[in-house]
């Protein structure tokens, strides 16, 4: 099992006659995803590597019976993008682009409210469940089918702790990027429920950074919540001034507050283990299902 | 993106948010020029710079001759602000904003930001104005007032009203101040911004609101659809290497260690700094290259980790979907370009990472090439110290 996406996702890639859109289709495709639809504005009626190419989200979804979109377009139209596919009804929406306008996402997210469509990201990698399908930029290589729960603000910061659980013979049930983004669709809590109701994922990384207050609003639903499955982290940004803004928009220690410091030590009170360093994060998952006693079921076959 | 205090109250008086006449001058000479053009008795000249902080730091004066405000602009222009806003080297004034001097009778505090958490504006306002905020909160959080505005519906009336009461705006006020309030909304809204504060907004002797100070910020990555807001840019007052950066499409920032970096990803760029400095050593900066880092990209990074400060360079690629080869080759071309002369620590992972090896193994070129980061981050640690 694993959580948001699998084999049975339909596709739609908003945004698919780009540069970055053809490549990362052609990386899906290749990785076994069902991609069945295109859409970019304009260019109905056109293939791209044997995609049908829609107008719109709408048309993309009645031809296909698609069920999740990713958008890769530009971040002046994304918010449009997203809209649009919330209007079409889709379950999924993951949004790659990065630097849409905070008023855009502020608009989106109100607008989001009460409707059916569960949006990931902006400003994110996208989601992989390992073997069965990937939507968005992840490395597929790296990433093996077992029982670790992946989610993260971060984008190559998760490949780092993917790799590090691959190499040390843990694979994973899913990973989510929610995006570095001060305004997104899901948050820690939302990933963390699906991953609680997921028989298949036996423990969770969870990779923050400074900036916002996810990581301690997670840390307390972890203590109640999380009883039965492990949960290790690790927080980027301990050596980050204040006011500075860490590349992305969400990661800015502001008024004292958002600090690493402060998250690790709120985590840590949830018993949550955290990762000193970036390079032992393998090594306190570890650590954590070996506690919890679960080790040897979590190692890959 | 920060304007200046000048530049903010020209946004508000188009918007038809109260404040004062002023002028902006360059040279003493030309402070007195535009304290001429005022009717008032009494003048205030204040330093220009992007931070907070000034009146403090004695970058704001008050005068109340001409000879007095040539003398201020004097002693003004020229001078460094430095406190824990700019950092140990400051910042240079280069202009002064030269205005009335306004009676006032009683000071209170107003802003406009964005609440991530509720997806809403939020109205910051209180009685205590004239302080910095963050001090407020902190010593007296009571005299706080919060209003969080739906997005989608805009600011309403009451919800002004109720700002209004609670910070104490008299009776004969209030009409005003939700005019005013309101316009603030809609400069917020219009222009993409992600602050807009009046500190202090002052009740004068004469029973009238005006905002005598201002600070606006704009979001970056709504600057493409606000071509008027873009020229307001002040680059001056920006750190050189952290604009030459932005042309360049790298997140850059300026830090005062030793180690250079240079890493794919914002989070694993952050994460980078944490392991140097957990192995004892201080990174020289942030440096995300983003997620496609091309040779063009890699040449630009390098120039600007070049420092004489920086002993080390350490590059941390999770190249993911990007090919290692294509890294390696641009790091070799960069390196070459730039002349690199402080030891380079490559740590490279990704598709076709034993061809990008080879390459930077017969570049001939010093490189320390490791296989993981905790590696790497060692021997940046060690080689400059």
């Amino acid at each position: 099992m694993s959580i948001l996406i699998n084999k049975e996702t339909k596709l739609i890639v908003q945004g698919i006659t780009g540069g970055q859109g053809q490549f990362h289709t052609a990386q899906m495709i290749d990785y076994g995803t069902k991609v069945v639809a295109g859409v970019t504005p304009g260019k109905g009626g056109m293939e791209v590597l044997g995609v049908p190419v829609f107008d719109t989200v709408k048309e993309a979804k009645e031809a296909t019976g698609a069920n999740t979109s990713v958008i890769y377009v530009p971040a002046p139209f994304a918010a449009d993008g997203i809209i649009e596919a919330v209007d079409a009804e889709l379950d999924l929406v993951v949004c790659i682009t990065e630097g849409i306008p905070v008023m855009d996402m502020m608009r989106v997210k109100n607008y989001m409210v009460g409707k059916k469509t569960r949006l990931i990201g902006p400003n994110c990698p996208g989601i992989i469940s390992p073997d069965e399908c990937k939507v968005g930029i992840l490395p597929a290589r790296i990433h093996k089918k077992g029982h670790i729960g992946v989610v993260s603000r971060s984008g190559t910061l998760t490949y780092e702790a993917v790799d590090q659980l691959t190499k040390n013979g843990l694979g994973q049930s899913s990973a989510v990027g929610i995006g570095g983004d001060p305004i997104k669709g899901t948050g820690f809590i939302d990933v963390l429920k699906m991953f609680k109701d997921d028989p298949e994922t036996y423990a969770v990384v969870l990779i923050g950074e400074i900036g916002g207050s996810g990581e301690e609003d997670a840390a307390e639903w972890i203590k109640e919540n999380m009883k039965n499955k492990p949960v290790a982290a690790f927080i980027t940004g301990r050596t980050a001034p204040a006011g500075k803004r860490m590349g992305h928009a969400g990661a800015i220690i502001s008024g004292g507050k958002g600090t690493a410091a402060g998250k690790v030590a709120t985590l840590e009170a949830c018993g949550v283990k955290v990762a000193p360093t970036p390079d032992r994060i393998g090594e306190t998952l570890i650590e954590a299902i070996k506690e919890a006693g679960i080790y040897d079921k979590c190692l890959i076959k | 993106m920060k304007i200046h205090e000048y530049q903010a109250k020209e946004l508000f008086a188009a918007y038809g948010v109260t404040t004062q006449e002023g002028f902006v001058a360059h040279t003493k000479e030309e402070a007195v020029e535009c304290a001429k053009k005022l009717s008032d008795k009494a003048y205030v000249v204040k330093a220009q710079v992007h931070c907070g902080g000034r009146g403090k730091a004695g970058g704001v004066k008050l005068a109340h001759s001409l000879s007095e405000v040539e003398d201020a602009a004097g002693k003004i222009l020229g001078m460094r602000i430095i406190n824990r806003q700019t950092g140990a080297e400051g910042k240079l004034v280069r202009k002064v904003l030269v205005t009335g001097a306004i009676n006032i009778k009683k000071e209170y505090y107003l802003s406009l930001a964005v609440d991530n958490e509720n997806a809403s504006v939020i109205i910051i306002a209180s009685g205590a104005g004239g302080t910095e905020i963050e001090e407020i909160a902190a010593t007296k959080p009571e005299l706080i007032v919060k209003q969080l505005v739906s997005p989608m519906m805009g600011l309403r009336d009451y919800e002004a009203r109720y700002v209004a009461k609670k910070i104490g705006i008299p009776k004969e006020n209030v009409k005003e101040f939700i005019a005013m309030l309101k316009n603030m909304y809609r400069l917020f809204i219009e222009k993409d911004c992600s602050l807009v504060e009046i500190n202090p907004l002052v009740e004068t002797e004469e029973g009238k609101l005006v905002a005598i100070d201002g600070k606006v910020n704009f979001d970056d990555n709504a600057l493409f659809r606000h071509s008027d807001i873009a020229e307001l840019r002040d680059i001056d007052e920006e750190n050189p290497k952290e604009y030459e950066a932005g042309k360049h499409d790298l997140n850059y920032v300026s830090l005062d260690g030793s180690i250079g970096c240079m890493v794919n990803g914002a989070g694993l760029a952050m994460a980078t700094m944490d392991i140097i400095h957990a192995f004892g050593g201080e990174p020289a900066n942030f440096l995300d290259v983003g997620g496609t880092a091309t040779t063009e990209r890699v040449t630009a990074a390098f120039k600007i980790l070049s420092d004489p400060s920086v002993k080390a360079i350490l590059v941390n690629i999770f190249g993911g979907i990007v090919k290692c080869d294509v890294i390696a080759e641009g790091i070799v071309i960069a390196a070459r370009e730039v002349g690199l002369n402080v030891p380079l620590i490559v740590r490279l992972d990704g598709t076709n990472v034993e061809k990008g090896k080879s390459i930077l193994k017969e570049s001939g070129l010093k490189i320390y090439a490791c296989d993981d980061l905790r590696s790497a981050a060692k021997k940046a640690v060690e080689m400059a110290h």
